[in-house]
């Protein structure tokens, strides 16, 4: 196998590991606020998961060069956590502001999630997994991507899921918060089954 | 003392942080599998939230209310930062176990929601009493899911390495569900449902 192919493989297992073996929220439990809080609906569901991933890719990608540029060369990794939390909150900021003057359709779509996203444990996750992980700028970017895309579909699934309990005749006390966290153990199992693929 | 003791307490049971608010759900069920776990968490917490909560009510009439969550960010984060090197110095296996979690301290609701909703409107001492109160609540819950998940998970009842007692079945053959993620959230909405059931915590 030449290195090309090798590298591309690499990105595949980190791409369906961040996805569906370690998904963010069913195995990682990051993310939890917004899985209990907008998978009532399938339409808000996507929207969110989609406003986190765009915001997880963008801050992969603003924390590997402020990590590789400015903490590494200056020895101040241990300052990582209040860089990223500030980075995470300015660029929703700016991605928010960015949205509203070009694109007011996209911003009444998922406008009103971003300010949640900041206090949202998946983005600061992925971007204190890729520096665990040392990954490459590629890499993290896979990772967000994959992660990113792997908490959409669970938040997807679970709305879906959801739309239906709320007619079931679920008894009283489990009704909400309890039944949710009782369907999410089940998918939790199914996505189990993800374990073997790589 | 009164108020002190009023404040302390609503934290325990009636907003209980994490089994009535449904705040910091991810560590509660991330670091759960062990009460070890769980109690290092909770230290983490507590240094962060007191910090957190003495500092914020300390300044809170020099903050401008404009930029105040940007302010109470960097606060947390320092503190957060602090605790994450004590760990790594003195306590490095818990450092390791409880992993990106405990970097995750500062996004943890709670500890915002407290600066937020309670350390920048009140006094000191109040502040004080508030983030102890929400801690022991925070470490109840943590303790009665983490109870449950190492003794169905594992069967065996050690903590800090001193082994209580094991459990006559489950110790050979342990249900190993508990110990894995999905059990994670079996137990916690397990256990929201029987509260709520029992009426023991008002939602």
């Amino acid at each position: 196998m030449d290195g090309g192919a090798q590298e591309m493989n690499e990105l595949i297992v980190i791409f369906l590991s961040m996805a569906l073996i370690n998904n963010f929220i069913l195995v990682r439990y990051l993310g939890l606020c917004p899985f209990l809080g907008v998978s009532k609906e399938l339409g808000p569901a996507v929207s969110m998961g989609i406003a986190v991933t765009f915001v997880m890719i963008i801050a992969s990608l603003a924390t590997w060069l402020i990590n590789h540029y400015i903490l590494i060369p200056f020895d101040i990794q241990y300052m990582y956590i209040i860089v990223f939390i500030l980075v995470i909150a300015s660029l929703v900021q700016v991605i928010e502001l960015f949205i509203k003057k070009t694109n007011i359709a996209l911003y009444s779509a998922f406008g009103i999630y971003l300010p949640l996203i900041t206090t949202n444990c998946a983005v600061l996750g992925v971007t204190i997994i890729n520096m665990m992980g040392s990954y490459t700028l590629l890499e993290s970017l896979v990772a967000a991507l994959g992660g990113g895309l792997g908490f959409t579909l669970v938040l997807a699934i679970m709305a879906g899921i959801r739309e239906k309990l709320e007619l079931a005749d679920t008894p009283r006390a489990m009704k909400g918060a309890p039944i949710a966290l009782i369907t999410a153990t089940l998918l939790g199992l199914a996505f189990f089954g993800f374990v073997g693929i790589v | 003392m009164g108020k002190f003791a009023q404040e302390f307490a609503k934290g325990l049971i009636i907003t209980n942080p994490v089994l009535v608010l449904l705040l910091g759900l991810c560590p509660a069920l991330a670091v759960s599998t062990s009460i070890d776990n769980a109690l290092g968490m909770t230290l983490a917490v507590l240094i962060v939230l007191l910090g957190s909560n003495i500092i914020i009510a300390a300044m809170r009439n020099f903050v401008p209310s404009i930029t105040r969550i940007p302010i109470f960010i960097v606060i947390i984060a320092t503190l957060v930062t602090v605790v994450n090197l004590l760990f790594h110095a003195y306590l490095p296996d818990l450092h390791e176990t409880l992993g990106i979690y405990l970097p995750l301290v500062v996004v943890n609701c709670i500890v915002l929601g407290r600066a937020e909703a309670f350390a920048s409107k009140n006094p000191v001492v109040r502040s004080i009493a508030d983030a102890l109160g929400m801690t022991v609540g925070f470490m109840l819950a943590l303790l009665m899911i983490s109870l449950i998940r190492q003794m169905l998970g594992t069967g065996e009842m050690s903590v800090f390495g001193v082994h209580f007692f094991s459990l006559p079945v489950l110790s050979s053959r342990p249900v190993a569900i508990f110990i894995l993620p999905p059990g994670g959230f079996l137990v916690i909405g397990l256990l929201l449902g029987l509260f709520k059931w029992t009426g023991v915590l008002k939602r």
